[in-house]
C-alpha cells in the first residue's frame, strides 16, 4: 500500500470551524503546514476524518495543538468526527491539567558557569574541612586503640593497593628509565662522560620520579577505585545505615582506606625507583657501552640514604593525598549513578592536582633546608 | 496530649532540599506501639520525612522530639542515644555490600551493643531465622534476591532491639504473599516487642491491615492533609485521602 501525504485544511462557517485531516500521518513523513484560522469565543471546532488514512502521534500532537489553542480562546471543541483511539488518546491527554511548578533554572551562560563553580568550590571549602576534621579523630581514636574498623578490609585494601599495582608500576618506571637514561646519554655523551647516566638516572627516579609516578598511578587506580565504592555506597544508602546506628564512617570506611595508601605509597615508591634504575642500567649496558658493573657501583655512590627519604616521603605524601581526594569525592557524592561517575572522575582530578602541587611545594622546602 | 505515651512528636515541621519546598508544618503525634503509616503520592516527601524523623537530613524549620526529647536541638550524644533506640529499614534495604549477611546484623552488636564474637553470631543467627533467612548467613547481598535483601535488612534494623522501628516500603518490590508475611511480621514485631512501628507504603492491603495511625502528605498542597486511623480516614477523611485509600474509586 503506498501512503498519501498527509493533508490538513479549514472549512470554515461564521459559527463553526472544521478541521479536515486527510492522508496518511507519520512522524517520518512531511506533515502539512496549514497555518490555523484565528479561533473565536463562542464559536465551534469540531473534526472531519473521513479522509483520513493511517496515523500515529504526529496526529495526536497536531491535534492536541488545535484543540488546545481552540479551547484557550474559548471555541466549544468537539472530538466526536475523530477516530475512537484519537478521540480517547485526546482526552487521556488532556485529563490532568498541566500542573504549574517552579521549573529548576538551568542556566548555561559562561558568567552564570562561572559563578556557579565559584559558588560550588566556595560551598565545598567546609565540607572538606569536615572530613579532614573527621579524618584526624578517626585517625586518634585509631592511636587510642579504638577505631572500629574491619582488620579484614583493611587486608583486603592493601592488597589491591599495593601488589595488585605492581604490574603496571613496573611497566611505566621501566618505561620513564629508559626515557630519562636515552635523554641524558644524549647529552652526556658529548663529553664522554655516559657512566653519569646512573646519577641522573638514580638520584631522579628515587628522588622525584618514582614518587610522582606511584602518586599518580594511584590517583587513577586506586583513588578513582575508592570514589566509585564511596559513591555506590552512598547511592545505596549504606552511608546512611551506618549513621543510622551512629557508626562513624570515617572510622570504617575511609580509615582503612587511608591507611593502606599511606603504607603502600612508600612500598610502591621504592620498587618504582628500582625498576627505574634497572631499566637506566639495561639502556647504558647495552645501547652506551656502560660496564654492568661501574654503573651498579656509579649509582650507590650517587645515592645517599637522604636521596631515599626524600622520595620516600613524598611518595607516602602523595599517597596519603590521593586517599583523601578519592574518600572525599566519594563521600560527597550524590544519590545517583551519574554523580557516581562524577566523583570518580573528580577524584582523579582532584588526587592529581593535589600531588602536583604538593610535590612543587615539597621541592622548595627540600631546597630550603638544604636536603 | 498525654506527654508520657508519646513515642515521637513531630511539631511544624518543614522541609527543603536547598531552596526546593518539600513539605511544611507537618505536625503530628506517633504514640507508643503504634503502627504509624506515612502515606502519600510517589515523589511527596515520605522518605525525605523519614530521613528527618531517623536524624539523616536536618529540618528547615520545626522540631522532632522522641520521648520529649529533641532529636535536632540537642548535642550530638543525645542525638546519637536516640538513634540507638531505632532501628531503620531503608528503602533499597541498604545492607552493607562488603560485609556477608550474618557480619551486616554483627556490627551493630558488636561496635555498639558491645557484645562478643559469640554472643553477637548466636543472636545475629536468630534475627536471621524470624525473618525466614536462615541457611543465608554466609551469602553477600548481591548473592541474593531483591525480598531477601529486605528481610536481611529487616533483621539487621532489630539487630540492637530498638524501642521505634522505621520501615521505607518495606513492600515494594515484594510479591503479594511475600508482602502478606512481611505485614504479619510487622504486627508480630509490635506484638512480641511492644516496638512502635513508622511505615512509609502506599500499599493498601497493608495500610488497613496493620496501620491504626496515619499522617497523609500531599505532593500539590505540599502539606499533610490529614492524620489518623486510616480505616476511619477511608471512611471521612478529606476527598484526596478518601480517593488515594479507594484506589480513586469514590465519588
Ligand atoms: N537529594 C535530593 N536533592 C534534591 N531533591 C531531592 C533529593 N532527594 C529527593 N528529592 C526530591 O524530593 C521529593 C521527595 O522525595 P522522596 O522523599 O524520595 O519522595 P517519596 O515520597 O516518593 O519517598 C522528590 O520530588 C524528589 O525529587
Ligand atoms: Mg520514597
Amino acid at each position: 500500500m503506498t501512503a498519501t501525504a498527509a493533508a490538513l485544511s479549514y472549512r470554515q462557517t461564521p459559527e463553526r470551524t472544521t478541521c479536515l485531516l486527510a492522508g496518511d500521518w507519520r512522524a517520518d513523513a512531511r506533515q502539512p503546514e496549514t497555518a490555523p484560522p484565528s479561533w473565536q469565543a463562542g464559536t465551534a471546532l469540531d473534526f472531519d476524518c473521513s479522509a483520513l488514512g493511517e496515523w500515529d502521534s504526529s496526529l495526536l500532537a497536531r491535534v492536541l495543538q488545535i484543540a488546545g489553542a481552540a479551547g484557550a480562546a474559548g471555541c466549544q471543541v468537539d472530538l466526536a468526527g475523530l477516530p475512537g483511539g484519537l478521540a480517547r488518546l485526546v482526552r487521556l491527554a488532556a485529563a490532568v491539567p498541566r500542573r504549574e511548578q517552579p521549573v529548576p533554572v538551568h542556566e548555561n551562560g559562561v558568567l552564570d558557569h562561572v559563578g556557579r563553580v565559584a559558588l560550588a568550590i566556595w560551598s565545598r571549602i567546609p565540607q572538606t574541612l569536615a572530613f579532614v576534621g573527621e579524618l584526624s579523630r578517626s585517625l586518634a581514636r585509631l592511636a587510642g586503640g579504638k577505631a572500629g574498623f574491619q582488620r579484614a578490609d583493611l587486608l583486603l585494601f592493601l592488597e589491591d593497593a599495593g601488589p595488585r599495582a605492581l604490574p603496571i608500576v613496573s611497566l611505566i618506571s621501566f618505561l620513564v628509565g629508559t626515557i630519562l637514561a636515552y635523554m641524558g646519554a644524549a647529552q652526556l655523551a658529548m663529553f664522554g662522560a655516559q657512566i653519569y647516566i646512573a646519577n641522573l638516572v638514580g638520584v631522579g627516579m628515587v628522588r622525584e620520579i618514582a614518587a610522582l609516578m606511584t602518586g599518580i598511578i594511584l590517583a587513577g587506580r586506586t583513588g578513582a577505585a575508592y570514589a566509585a565504592q564511596l559513591g555506590t555506597m552512598q547511592v545505596n544508602e549504606e552511608i546512611d545505615a551506618l549513621r543510622t546506628f551512629g557508626l562513624p564512617a570515617s572510622d570504617f570506611l575511609v580509615l582503612p582506606r587511608f591507611l593502606a595508601l599511606v603504607a603502600m605509597a612508600p612500598l610502591l615508591t621504592l620498587y618504582a625507583g628500582l625498576v627505574g634504575i634497572v631499566a637506566g642500567m639495561l639502556i647504558a649496558t647495552t645501547v652506551f657501552d656502560v660496564g654492568a658493573y661501574a654503573y651498579y657501583t656509579q649509582t650507590l655512590q650517587a645515592l645517599s640514604l637522604t636521596h631515599i627519604a626524600v622520595g620516600l616521603i613524598k611518595g607516602t605524601v602523595y599517597g596519603a593525598l590521593v586517599a583523601v581526594a578519592g574518600c572525599l569525592c566519594g563521600m560527597r557524592c550524590g544519590r545517583s549513578a551519574q554523580a557516581v561517575g562524577e566523583a570518580t572522575t573528580a577524584a582523579v582530578v582532584l588526587g592529581i592536582l593535589l600531588i602536583t602541587v604538593s610535590a612543587s611545594l615539597l621541592t622548595i622546602l627540600f631546597q630550603r633546608l638544604g636536603i | 496530649m498525654q506527654a508520657i505515651d508519646a513515642a515521637i512528636e513531630v511539631d511544624a515541621l518543614t522541609m527543603r532540599y536547598g531552596d526546593r519546598l518539600i513539605q511544611r508544618d507537618l505536625s503530628f503525634t506517633v504514640a507508643r506501639g503504634d503502627i504509624f503509616i506515612i502515606m502519600g503520592g510517589s515523589g511527596c516527601g515520605k522518605s525525605t520525612l523519614l530521613r528527618h524523623l531517623i536524624g539523616l537530613q536536618e529540618p528547615a524549620a520545626g522540631r522532632v522530639r522522641f520521648a520529649g526529647r529533641d532529636l535536632w536541638h540537642s548535642d550530638e550524644a543525645t542525638r546519637n542515644a536516640i538513634q540507638r533506640r531505632c532501628g531503620v529499614l531503608f528503602q533499597s534495604g541498604a545492607l552493607w555490600s562488603s560485609l556477608t549477611l550474618i557480619e551486616n546484623i554483627m556490627l551493630p552488636m558488636k561496635r555498639i551493643g558491645g557484645f562478643d564474637d559469640a554472643l553477637a553470631r548466636e543472636l545475629a543467627e536468630v534475627k536471621l531465622a524470624l525473618v525466614g533467612l536462615a541457611g543465608f548467613a554466609e551469602f553477600y547481598p548481591s548473592e541474593i534476591s531483591g525480598g531477601m535483601k529486605k528481610r536481611a535488612a529487616l533483621a539487621r534494623a532489630m539487630a540492637l532491639d530498638p524501642d521505634i522501628l522505621f520501615f521505607d516500603e518495606p513492600s515494594a518490590g515484594l510479591d503479594p504473599l511475600s508482602s502478606a508475611h512481611l505485614d504479619e511480621l510487622i504486627l508480630e514485631l509490635r506484638a512480641s516487642l511492644g516496638a512502635t512501628i513508622v511505615v512509609v507504603t502506599h500499599e493498601l492491603p497493608s495500610i488497613f491491615a496493620i496501620g491504626n495511625n496515619a499522617v497523609f502528605l500531599d505532593a500539590d498542597s505540599r502539606t499533610m492533609i490529614a492524620t489518623g486511623d486510616p480505616k476511619i480516614l477511608a471512611e471521612s477523611g478529606p476527598d484526596t485521602v478518601r480517593a488515594f485509600l479507594s484506589r480513586g474509586k469514590t465519588t
